[in-house]
């Protein structure tokens, strides 16, 4: 269990993380969401002991990163930003220095470092030095090295970033997998990623905490979500019949608004309080004989509830 | 193993998996070798000691020595691998003594290297070993001096071209602070009495001493002194700069 109480970091004048506050769970993945400068590294950075704090204090499973830093450490695995490493070394040498310093003895060196570079595939570029590797390639050693001593906690600091997709699918898949009986917390401003594998998401901003829910629940607050959008042929109707039909679907009861685009020749119609309203407008679709090419509901951009949130 | 002798590990393979180690190596024995010979005249002296080479070992360190200092935080803090090492279960007085006995390693290495000369001391002529002996520690107590000194200004510096600059100036004026080179300069506006505590503080006259075979325990005091001092500095600075 991670405990963070009115954790604060300010350099100089100026508040990078301002008291924050919140718990996380064994088996849950916590994302961290903002956007650059938000205070997302600085507060991963104060749990893995790397920043000291101004104020306030956490406790990784009871250990105080301020008193016991060197406790919280042993259980913990940190990917840092941009995965700095050690260029000249092989991922070999260089993952057997972080079981030296891990303290792991030899024989379970031997087994700790074959399984992760199984999971991560690594075996074939265990003898080439870091620096020639592949952006993919060293952000999976950087990985490697976070998850090798089995960690209760795993902290990885945007750890898709520059990836491609199949990579980027590789280590999504990779830390559903050890999820379970760990804490993991990942920060990204991709919000995408966050949807995909995190089951509750922070997001912060000017170093507070403005929103603290499961990926689903921060959708339902987008204006998108339930919104429906119907879709018409292709110059089958005038700009004049679009703007008309906008304002009868703006009339329904439980339509807080509805937009048009004359040039994709769509209508969406936005609920009140994320209501749905699909019923209402296939009715009034059947009742006007309309026969529009597609009708969908839209599930929400979490990219909009982003934005709403951190620009207030 | 500790993670004290595991990060001094990583550090002396650094040396030897890129050309640092050997170009070190080979520069620093050709210029002993043509400094003992040529212009520490070795053979006009005829006598049958190394002063003609021991002469001119802190000078050779204030070039070299702050070349193999510079990377030990300055390289970690730029490619941001000291996040990586800072945030291992490890002490900042475990890496902070690791990665400075591991660069004094690799210079006792390299000074060991000289032994030819003193095999040829031998054949030549038969020298007193005991003062060669004393010599030669002198030369390593100062090539740790220098280097503590390098660790905590590279701890501070982002740049090592410029921790490079800075350490050799410090080196300079706290090795000539014994000589009127540095005194002259400070007695105009400081007190007789701080002028002869600086004085006391020069590197080359504890060196000198140790230098010439004059086994004083309150010289190899003072170098350790000066080194534990350097790199409790280093922790501090490092403790404070880290993040940055």
């Amino acid at each position: 269990m991670i405990e963070v109480s009115k954790l604060s970091k300010n350099y100089g004048e100026f508040l990078a993380v301002d008291a924050l506050n919140f718990q996380v769970d064994q088996g849950e993945v916590l994302g961290f969401l903002g956007p650059n400068g938000a205070g997302k590294t600085t507060s991963m950075r104060m749990l893995a002991g790397f920043v000291t704090p101004t104020a306030g204090d956490a406790r990784i499973y009871g250990h105080s990163i301020c008193n016991d830093s060197l406790a919280a450490r042993k259980i913990m695995g940190y990917l840092p930003e941009g995965a700095p490493l050690y260029g000249e070394m092989t991922p070999l040498k260089f993952l057997r220095f972080i079981a030296d310093a891990r303290k792991m003895l030899k024989h379970e060196q031997t087994a700790a470092i074959g399984s992760v570079v199984d999971t991560l595939q690594l075996g074939s570029v265990l003898q080439q030095p870091i620096d020639t590797l592949s952006k993919g390639y060293r952000r999976r050693v950087g990985l490697a090295q976070a998850i090798l001593h089995d960690p209760k906690v795993l902290i990885l600091d945007e750890p898709t970033d520059g990836l491609d997709p199949n990579q980027k699918h590789e280590v999504r898949k990779l830390i559903s997998t050890m999820s379970a009986d760990r804490i993991i917390l990942v920060s990204s401003h991709i919000l995408e990623e966050v949807a995909a594998v995190c089951s509750r998401a922070i997001i912060i901003a000017q170093g507070r905490i403005l929103a603290d829910s499961t990926p689903q629940a921060l959708v339902k607050k987008s204006e998108w979500h339930n919104a429906v959008t119907l879709q018409f042929w292709k110059n089958s109707l005038s700009d004049e019949e679009i703007e008309a039909r906008t304002a009868i679907i703006a009339g329904i009861a439980n339509v807080k608004r509805a937009e048009s685009n004359t040039i994709e020749q769509s209508i969406t119609a936005f609920p009140k309080d994320g209501a749905a309203i699909i019923h209402d407008v296939n009715q009034l679709v059947a009742m006007m004989k309309w026969a529009p090419e597609q009708c969908r509901v839209e599930i929400g951009k979490l990219d909009d509830v982003f934005r709403a949130i951190t620009t207030q | 193993m500790s993670p004290f002798l595991a990060i001094a590990k990583r550090e002396l393979d650094g040396y030897f998996t890129t050309p640092i180690a050997y170009i070190f190596i080979v520069i620093y024995l050709v210029l002993s070798g043509l400094l003992t010979f040529y212009l520490g005249g070795f053979y006009e002296k005829e006598q049958a000691d190394l002063s003609a080479f021991f002469g001119f070992q802190p000078w050779l360190y204030l070039l070299l020595v702050p070349a193999v200092s510079m990377r030990l935080w300055a390289e970690e803090r730029q490619s941001g691998s000291i996040e990586l090492l800072m945030t291992l279960p490890v002490t900042l007085w475990q890496a902070v003594l690791g990665k400075f006995l591991a660069a004094w390693l690799f210079i006792g290495l390299a000074l060991s290297l000289t032994f030819p000369i003193w095999i040829t001391v031998n054949y030549l002529g038969s020298p007193d070993n005991g003062a060669i002996l004393t010599a030669y520690l002198a030369s390593f107590l100062m090539a740790g001096a220098f280097l503590a000194i390098g660790s905590c200004v590279s701890a501070a510096n982002r740049n090592q071209v410029v921790a490079f600059i800075i350490t050799i100036a410090l080196c300079f004026i706290l090795m000539m602070a014994g000589f009127p080179l540095v005194l002259d300069l400070l007695s105009a506006w400081l007190p007789a009495s701080v002028i002869n505590a600086i004085a006391n503080l020069g590197f080359l006259i504890h060196f000198q001493d140790l230098s010439k075979g004059v086994l004083e325990l309150a010289d190899i005091a003072f170098f350790v002194l000066v080194i534990g001092t350097w790199l409790y500095a280093t922790a501090v600075v490092l403790d404070l700069k880290k993040a940055e």
